[in-house]
Parts: structure tokens; sequence; C-alpha cells
């Protein structure tokens, strides 16, 4: 599961609709991976709005990467930049978590991560 | 022919055995790549996007997603849901592009609001119209999956959904449910009216 992935995944759990500690998830005892994906600015610079970053700041920290800028860069800057846009890609798309938990803020609900894979499966009771 | 959603639920349905079988069948690669590119054309996006999958199985609509060329606006990010495991180790044998989650749709659809740019969902939806257990609804389902997926769109974002409806009352109630989630919905029928092809937008 790509980082860019769990910048937009919350918690299934009903009552944590309402909660904003069910996001972002807190990966755990996560496994890694990196697999090459051919660069695709465009998309980058499109998706960018909607990356919330103060979570990617919390994830990126969370799976030991270094301190990501404070405020995200802006379309200008990674035009100019192309080291900064070569990072933001490998964070985002070609990191990507292939075994581990990742868990709620809220409620504490676990999502099994296997070979890449997130169980979002809930119990009834929970839906 | 009987229609394997009156049989069993999608996620016994779909073993290892069918997974693979829906997999290799040339006709159905054919018939899939096809409504994945209709469902392009009536998304019409302007840059590549983040799409969401909805009933991704093996990943072949997909694959597609992944190699749209720049001249034609792509290559797009997926994200795919399922809720057939066989479906889903099917798509990682295939080494796809897009990220794998297993879901039930009908349990909602867990992306904060304005995720996506865009949604497909080939062959799918009619899975939800069967409620598999006494504990719940097909109209719950259908309405948490709707509500989900309105929610998870940006702004402005449509969805293309390709369903074969098993009757008149079966469309009734997905687009009804379509309609009562905030998107304003149409229906196309290709292919003598066998395939529907369902357009909603908002």
């Amino acid at each position: 599961m790509k980082v860019l992935t769990l910048n937009f995944l919350t918690c299934a759990v009903k009552a944590c609709k309402s909660s904003t500690a069910s996001f972002p998830l807190h990966p755990k005892d996560c496994e890694l991976v990196s697999d090459t994906i051919e660069a695709n600015p465009a998309l980058i610079y499109n998706v960018l709005p909607r990356v919330d970053w103060a979570a990617l700041i919390t994830t990126a920290s969370e799976l030991g990467f270094p301190t990501l800028p404070a405020q995200p860069p802006t379309k200008e800057e990674l035009e100019a930049d192309e080291k900064m846009m070569g990072e933001l890609h490998t964070l985002l798309l070609e990191t990507q978590i292939s075994e581990g938990m990742l868990r709620c803020g809220n409620c504490g609900h676990e999502y099994r991560v296997k070979e890449g894979i997130a169980n979002f499966l809930l119990p009834n009771h929970l839906v | 022919m009987s229609r394997p959603e009156d049989t069993l639920p999608p996620d016994l349905h779909y073993n290892d055995t069918e997974a693979r079988k829906y997999t290799t069948s040339s006709r159905i690669q054919n018939i899939q790549a096809e409504m994945t590119h209709r469902a392009l054309e009536l998304l019409a996006l302007p840059t590549p996007s983040l799409i969401l999958d909805i009933g991704c199985g093996s990943g072949l609509s997909g694959e597609i997603l992944s190699t749209i060329p720049s001249s034609q606006n792509g290559p797009h990010t997926w994200i795919g849901l399922d809720i057939s495991p066989s479906m889903l180790a099917t798509a990682l044998e295939r080494d796809v592009e897009g990220d794998l989650l297993l879901a039930d749709i009908g349990q909602g659809v867990p992306f904060r609001a304005g995720s996506f740019d865009a949604a497909i969902s080939i062959s799918a939806i009619q899975w939800l119209c069967n409620a598999d257990s006494s504990e719940v609804s097909a109209m719950g389902r259908l309405s948490r999956f709707f509500n989900g997926l309105y929610a998870s769109l940006k702004r402005g974002g449509r969805a293309v959904c390709q369903f074969y409806p098993k009757n008149e009352q079966q469309r009734t109630m997905i687009s009804g449910a379509a309609i009562k989630a905030g998107f304003g919905a149409g229906i196309l029928e290709d292919g003598g009216g066998r395939r529907v092809l369902r357009r909603i937008w908002f």
C-alpha cells in the first residue's frame, strides 16, 4: 500500500466517522518495500492540493522518514526543484507498506496489511 | 444462463478457480477492456488522476488505467476495492500497479471526503442487491455504498458504474439509492439493453 493511499484512508467503523482521531491511520510493525514507478509529475500536481500535509508529516515520521517541511511545496517550487519532486514521488508512490497493521487512533481497531493488501472487512456490528 | 449473483455471495463465488477463469477468459478480458475505455470516455479526465475502482477484481480495468498514455491524459493512479480474496490474489500474481484493499462496499467506502477525481465500477454493484445474511438489508448496503462514494469524490468528481441489473426493480433500486446520496444519475444502455452503462455525476 502506497503512502499516498494511506493519506486518504480513514477508519471504516461507523462510530469513528465523526472523530478527527480516526485519521490518519497509524502504521504499526510495518515492513516497507520500494516499488519503481515511473515519474508522473502531472499526477502529483493534481493530487497534492488534496493531500493532507499534516497527516503526511505524521505518517512520514511514524515510518521513520526524515522530517518533512511544515508546509507543502507549491507547484512552482516543485517545477523548479527536481530533487524535491523526486523525493515526493518516492515517498507518495514508491514507498509501500507490504506487511503490518494500520491502527485507528480513535477506536483502536487494527487493519491488517498482508502482501500490501489491507483488510477493511468489518464485523457487522461495527458497520 | 443463470446469474452468479443468484447463487452465492461474491466472496464465495469468486474462489481461486472462478477468479482465474474470470481473469484468463479472453472474452471477459475484451468485454472488460471495452467497458473500461467506455467509462474513461464518459469520465473525460483532463489530467492524470486518482481513481477509485469499485469491485476491482483481479485488476483488469486497473491495468488499463495504469497504461493510458500521457497523450490521452494518463496514466492514472488507482485504488481498487474488492471483497474476494481470490480475485485480489490473482491481481497480486499479475503484479498490478494500483493499490488493493479487501473491503465490502456494502459496508461503506473508507476514504476521507474529497479523495478521488473519479470512480469506476465495472460489473460489480449488482452484487450489492444481495443481502446475504439476515442482519443486513440490500437497501442499507446500497445507501451506505452510494453515500460513502459520493463523499469520497472531490467536488465535481464523477463516477461511472456499469452493472447488470437483474430486472427493472433492481435497476430502479440502484438508481434510487444513487440519487438519494446526491448523485445526478443517468442511465445509458449499451449493447441491446443487456449491458447497462450507467453514468452518474454531480
